[in-house]
């Protein structure tokens, strides 16, 4: 007896390759002074945990900052008057593959200041969660779910994180991961069967349903009194 | 940064009266008692395949009586996985996908791309394609607006705009299939120029458009701005503050409309926009009507924009001269070995990138629309292409904007929010 193949469910029950440390890195911090005046005032007030900066494509400046300190830090350029980075423009995800840490990438832009800075935050694949920042900005809340529903990353705090654009019983895994097949995990006839199984009450969930409570009586009628 | 000015009031009509209605109208509201009924909530479903939802979305309702107690939009029906699809691509083949998620502003999208791209890789495209860009983007600009009015117009009875406005668009339509080839998939650019110079005779049909459309613009505006049924419908509805409305991340035309100066292309210009002389719209209450106005002044300032564009246009190439990113042509390459060696890795390899990631911001039709590129050294295809969604995060408002709102009201805030599915759900 030969040993069964792997199937797409094994795939997903065996969830994200473990970090490999001889993987080549992906683009790292350079050392050096930025004109950014951001990055300086990040660096002298959270120290360790801002791990670098960089500039990238001429004129935009990245700093990669600690996963355990992000929540401290972006309240901090949120508020602090003379960062102020009152727009998040865009919260995405990065996966370079073959077990390289995944990156949440932060776009923010303050429209006191007319600044653009985009923050990096590495995940190991162990231990992909990230304190939410949907609290701060309201824009952050489905952009997060978009990046937990692709890239799997978890944001502690979120006040609703559910898959988004991915049906909510998904059942093949995170699809911009890189260890994802471009047609899916599961096999065209497993597709195929899962879509004919399906029920089309699913799509309102037992949450949805319970919104409007039992369903409702019509009343009877009764005759509108004749005015005199 | 030049310093801005904002010259054009889109204030309310001073010959309305301080109730917001038409004061020499013989039109009032009356008020009517509100008979007692005992309500019940009620869980109501719009979409996914409806017309007034615009594309495929679904609006889970919570519902007192006729008012909106909470939305829940359901998307992801339209879901293609362009940004999967363009990690197995070479940089010039995610072209077509990217004109395929906003389908009705489409050069907009190609420009944006490849101008994170070339912003990536450091390439710095000719003059003429400069210019002709910001033709396209603000000649799509009135494409995607032109769209958002008809069929706003409709969603609160008025079906004449509707007409009007695609009389109007379908012009350009004939001004895409002339200068692409399509009339809806573009796919118009290359990284490091276009797909072809514009053709002959293309510049004048476009100022022909130019010089009529204000006329059709107007009309429109005489049967919509001062339309009592119009003003009803969108006053003090799905309103926003300026702060709120910069927490939740709108852009475009929906966060002008909130009284916020944040215009890409005079906070972080590109293409030398800072050279071009317009102005910026911006609204004062954040609902509906403001939204409108926006959008209907931002036409008006594109025919200004393109006026002006069409008005410095130089000649030269429209490609960048380096072998290494533009494709020969084809006389070029049928007769010379080096040119055909040169097609030949393009075609097969592609055109290496350095080691970085570039997040590319423009002025969309609906807002700021970003594009976010990622590579690894020399490499042909992209890391992670990450498109920032104007409307996905606009649509993500639609539980605040609506909330307390009659489900009618509901349908009116979710056209002028101007979102198109296809870029939603991506």
């Amino acid at each position: 007896m030969t040993e069964r193949p792997l199937s797409g469910l094994d795939a997903v029950e065996r969830g994200p390759l473990p970090s490999d440390p001889s993987a080549p890195a992906a683009p790292a911090p350079v050392e050096g002074q930025s004109d950014h005046p951001s990055v300086a005032a990040l660096a002298s007030r959270f120290g360790p945990a801002v791990q670098g900066h960089r500039l990238m494509a001429g004129d935009q400046t990245v700093v990669w900052i600690a996963p355990e300190k992000s929540l401290e830090i972006l309240t901090w350029l949120k508020d602090d008057p003379a960062q102020q980075y009152d727009m998040m423009s865009d919260v995405t995800g990065v996966d370079y593959g073959s077990g390289r840490p995944i990156e949440v990438v932060y776009q923010m832009f303050s429209t006191v200041h007319k600044r653009a800075l985009r923050l990096r935050c590495r995940l190991p694949l162990e231990a992909l969660e990230i304190d939410s920042v949907a609290g701060l900005w309201h824009s952050a809340n489905w952009l997060e779910r978009e990046v937990y529903d692709l890239f799997g990353v978890t944001f502690k705090g979120h006040p609703d994180l559910r898959r988004i654009l991915m049906p909510f019983d998904y059942a093949e895994g995170h699809p911009l991961r890189k260890d994802f097949p471009l047609r899916g995990r599961f096999s065209r006839a497993e597709q195929t069967r899962r879509a004919l199984a399906q029920d089309v009450e699913r799509f309102y969930g037992s949450q949805e349903l319970a919104h409007g409570g039992p369903p409702q009586q019509v009343p009877a009628r009764t005759e509108p009194e004749a005015e005199g | 940064m030049a310093e801005r000015t904002i010259e054009v009031s889109v204030g309310r009509n001073p010959e309305m009266g301080v109730d917001g209605f038409p004061a020499a109208s013989p039109m009032r509201p009356f008020d009517v008692p509100e008979p007692r009924l005992d309500t019940e909530e009620m869980l109501i479903n719009i979409g996914p395949q409806h017309p007034a939802t615009h594309g495929v979305l679904r609006l889970i309702c919570e519902l007192d009586g006729e008012t909106v107690m909470s939305v829940t939009p359901d998307i992801g029906y339209l879901h293609s996985s362009f940004e999967k699809l363009g990690e197995y691509r070479t940089w010039n083949q995610i072209v077509p996908l990217t004109d395929r998620m906003d389908y009705l502003a489409p050069l907009i999208y190609n420009c944006a791309y490849v101008m994170a791209v070339e912003k990536l890789m450091g390439i710095e495209v000719t003059e003429r394609c400069k210019v002709v860009r910001v033709i396209c983007m603000e000649l799509d600009r009135i494409f995607g607006h032109l769209l958002w009015l008809g069929t706003t117009a409709i969603d609160v009875g008025a079906f004449t705009p509707f007409l009007y406005a695609f009389q109007q668009r379908e012009r350009i339509y004939t001004l895409h299939e002339a200068l692409t080839g399509a009339r809806i998939t573009t796919s118009a650019t290359r990284v490091g120029g276009m797909m072809a110079d514009l053709p002959e005779g293309w510049v004048n049909e476009l100022l022909d458009f130019l010089n009529t459309f204000p006329d059709t613009l107007h009309e429109i505006d005489s049967l919509l701005t001062r339309n009592q049924i119009h003003i009803g419908r969108t006053q003090g509805v799905g309103a926003i503050g300026a702060a709120d409305a910069i927490n939740y991340g709108l852009t475009g035309p929906n966060l002008r409309a909130a009284g916020v100066d944040y215009d890409v292309r005079k906070d972080r210009p590109y293409y030398d926009y800072e050279t071009y002389d317009f102005d910026v719209p911006i609204g004062e209450h954040g609902d509906c009507y403001d939204r409108y106005l926006c959008r209907m002044e931002e036409m008006r300032q594109s025919v200004q924009i393109l006026h002006q564009a069409i008005a410095r246009l130089p000649g030269g190439p429209i490609n960048v001269q380096d072998p290494n990113i533009s494709l020969p042509s084809k006389t070029e390459c049928m007769s010379d070995m080096e040119s055909m060696i040169h097609h030949f890795k393009l075609i097969t390899d592609g055109i290496p990138a350095p080691e970085g990631d570039c997040y590319m911001a423009i002025e969309g039709s609906k807002g700021e629309l970003g594009m976010y590129v990622v590579a690894e050294e020399g490499s042909t295809k992209p890391v992670r292409w990450r498109i920032r969604p104007p409307s996905f995060v606009n649509l993500s408002t639609i539980a605040k904007l609506a909330e307390g709102h009659l489900v009618s009201d509901l349908i009116m805030i979710n056209a002028s929010l101007d979102i198109v599915l296809g870029e939603i759900d991506r």
